[in-house]
């Protein structure tokens, strides 16, 4: 975990921006205007406006089937709303050939597929697609934003192994690293830690804090309300489709905030690494390590 | 054909994708068989001749011998080893699309639909080859067009598709024995000869009229191959990298349909090249994915080899489809025992 005293003595939060008070965000390059979003006639968010400041790492949280996947899935392109616009510099996203807003918004998928084996430098190779055309195929540029984006997630030294061998720490560095080879200004993040034990979930997280300090604006769904107050830099609350609250986590993040939103009583405390907000959830009963009075 | 790599140059270069050298050698060596087992084909048969002479007799002015290769044999030999790759390019795009072995156009329906449209054109119209053709073509695409609306739901799976093609499979089967046994004996005889699938009859007109077809699929396919590449990774990761799936989906199954229904049209479904090629391919790349063009070598060798069979090694000489299905029989049980053992 020493990865993680380093992160926590880097000091990276609370962002300087705390101070500057839950004014609205900075308009970003990405965001929903007025968006309706749903699949076939089940509709999950109505009016909804987002707007993703740039260079942030933003993190939305929310309970199961709050519509924060649903809001990524619309904001990456791969939903289309049924009302409202996504928008990428005040145009709307749709109005972008699809590999032109390729180079703009990358994404990590929650669940991608290896084909049968692939070696992990092949995989990662395939984010270049949109930077090629028929033409145009493998040139000098590609091979450097390859290895560029292996030396960042740390997979460098994996590069000959078939990605079926890997473990699934691994393998979500290899996803992270086809999606850093997209060399896009905004990447998002679908539940990108869900399936790894703690370890590599810290781990994980701490690589994508470092390539925001890089200058990147990350979007990520995370279900770790501790991970998100942690890392984010601007936090997006929802709730039954709707933003219920957005600001630094040091200024929105309470007891009363994290009742409303998950109808969970809890403590936050500062977080003793890092001084970010934490979530203690209050004891319903005591712990089972000492017997119960009475 | 994901990234084409590049054998050579600097020793290290992290960020290059490496064609393995089996992508390449299996290619040659592919290639190498099919020339040399075409070369001993236009030397067999009742004027027997060694390659040598094959050779020569190619380059024409060798009178009856030329005449034996050239307008005889040759037509035959070229249609085996055309149809083997586009049957095998076919097999490979169904599977690739629905990550699934048994992906084949033989599975989703095609091919039977194709003997509905035949069985009925030689009914009404008798046995001609146009009419044939144009029968099985409607047919097919026919069945191929109700599978895929069938299996849409917002989207088409590979699964569905598979689900789907089998259920019209059985159908279309029970459809075309109540015709065959309603069919006048010579109908039904002309029926169940083109249903068997033969390059027996096989001439230069009707070479010559596929080829086209055949050229403008093999180009579409090249223009397809990174989408399809894309596809693999799942439909999220293709479409944050700027494919558009449903699109592409479309385009290589139409691209698939066009391959096996140019082959099927002139010689009848010939079963299993389009299932086992691809996979043999596969296992002997051991590359990522389906590599087509080592599937189309080896459906080019797979097929050229069962006409040999069944010209030479049969007695009394029957069409190909009977020799490609008992070697595809076998094929099938092996590679279900395989992926049998292999998830028990």
């Amino acid at each position: 975990m020493t990865r993680h005293a380093d992160h926590a003595a880097a000091g990276q939060t609370p962002p300087a921006s705390a101070s500057a008070g839950q004014a609205s965000p900075p308009a970003g390059r990405l965001g929903a205007d007025a968006v309706t979003l749903g699949y076939d006639r089940r509709i999950i968010s109505t009016d909804l406006t987002v707007a993703i400041p740039d260079k942030s790492f933003t993190v939305i949280v929310g309970p199961n089937a709050c519509g924060k996947s649903t809001l990524l899935r619309a904001l990456s392109r791969l939903l289309r709303p049924s009302a409202g616009q996504v928008l990428l510099d005040g145009k709307a996203i749709s109005s972008y050939k699809a590999k032109e807003a390729a180079r703009i918004v990358g994404l990590l998928p929650q669940s991608s597929i290896a084909p049968d084996g692939i070696t992990v430098v092949d995989l990662v190779a395939r984010g270049r697609y949109p930077h090629q055309g028929l033409i145009r195929q493998w040139s000098a540029t590609d091979e450097a934003a390859v290895a560029a984006a292996m030396a960042a997630t740390g997979i460098t030294d994996l590069r000959e192994r078939h990605v079926d061998e890997l473990s699934g720490g691994q393998r979500q560095r290899v996803w992270a690293a086809m999606a850093l080879a997209q060399e896009t200004p905004i990447l998002l993040l679908d539940e990108p830690t869900t399936f790894l034990d703690i370890a590599h979930q810290i781990d994980l997280l701490d690589l994508f804090a470092d390539l925001h300090e890089a200058g990147n604006t990350l979007i990520a769904v995370l279900h770790d309300l501790n991970h998100a107050a942690r890392y984010a830099t601007h936090l997006i609350a929802m709730k039954d489709g709707r933003v219920v609250a957005q600001g630094p986590p040091a200024e929105i993040v309470t007891a009363e905030l994290v009742h409303r939103v998950f109808g969970l009583d809890c403590m936050v405390i500062d977080d003793p690494a890092t001084g970010t907000p934490m979530i203690v959830p209050r004891a319903r009963r005591r712990g089972t390590g000492e017997p119960a009075a009475g | 054909m994901a990234a084409p790599g590049r054998t050579g140059g600097r020793p290290l270069a992290p960020g290059r994708p490496r064609t393995g050298r089996r992508a390449l050698l299996v290619p040659g060596v592919l290639a190498a068989a099919v020339a040399l087992l075409a070369l001993v084909a236009l030397g067999l048969g009742d004027y027997p001749m060694h390659p040598g002479e094959v050779i020569a007799a190619l380059g024409g002015n060798q009178g009856f011998a030329s005449t034996v290769v050239l307008e005889w044999r040759l037509p035959r030999v070229l249609a085996a080893v055309v149809f083997g790759a586009a049957l095998a390019v076919s097999g490979a795009l169904f599977q690739t699309l629905t990550r699934n072995p048994l992906g084949s156009p033989d599975i989703i329906g095609f091919s039977t639909g194709a003997h509905t449209g035949a069985i009925v054109s030689i009914t009404l119209l008798g046995s001609q080859l146009v009419a044939e053709a144009a029968g099985a073509l409607i047919g097919g695409l026919g069945t191929a067009l109700v599978v895929y609306l069938l299996a849409w739901r917002g989207g088409v799976q590979g699964f569905r598709l598979i689900i789907v093609g089998i259920a019209m499979t059985a159908l279309l089967n029970s459809v075309n024995t109540y015709l065959l046994l309603r069919a006048q004996t010579e109908v039904a005889m002309a029926a169940s000869i083109w249903g068997a699938g033969s390059i027996s009859l096989v001439g230069w007109q009707e070479t010559a009229f596929t080829l086209l077809p055949l050229a403008v699929l093999g180009l579409a396919t090249a223009a397809i191959v990174r989408p399809l590449r894309q596809l693999e990774l799942g439909d999220d990761a293709a479409r944050a990298h700027g494919v558009a799936a449903e699109p592409a989906r479309l385009a290589i199954l139409v691209i698939g349909v066009g391959l096996i229904a140019t082959v099927t049209a002139i010689a009848g479904p010939i079963a299993f090249v389009a299932l086992a090629a691809p996979q043999i391919a596969r296992r002997l790349v051991r590359g990522a994915g389906i590599p087509l063009g080592a599937a189309a070598l080896t459906g080019a060798l797979l097929l050229l080899g069962a006409d040999q069979v069944a010209q030479h090694l049969v007695p009394g000489a029957v069409p190909v489809g009977v020799v490609t299905v008992v070697l595809g029989g076998i094929y099938l049980v092996a590679l279900l025992v395989h992926e049998a053992r292999k998830h028990l």
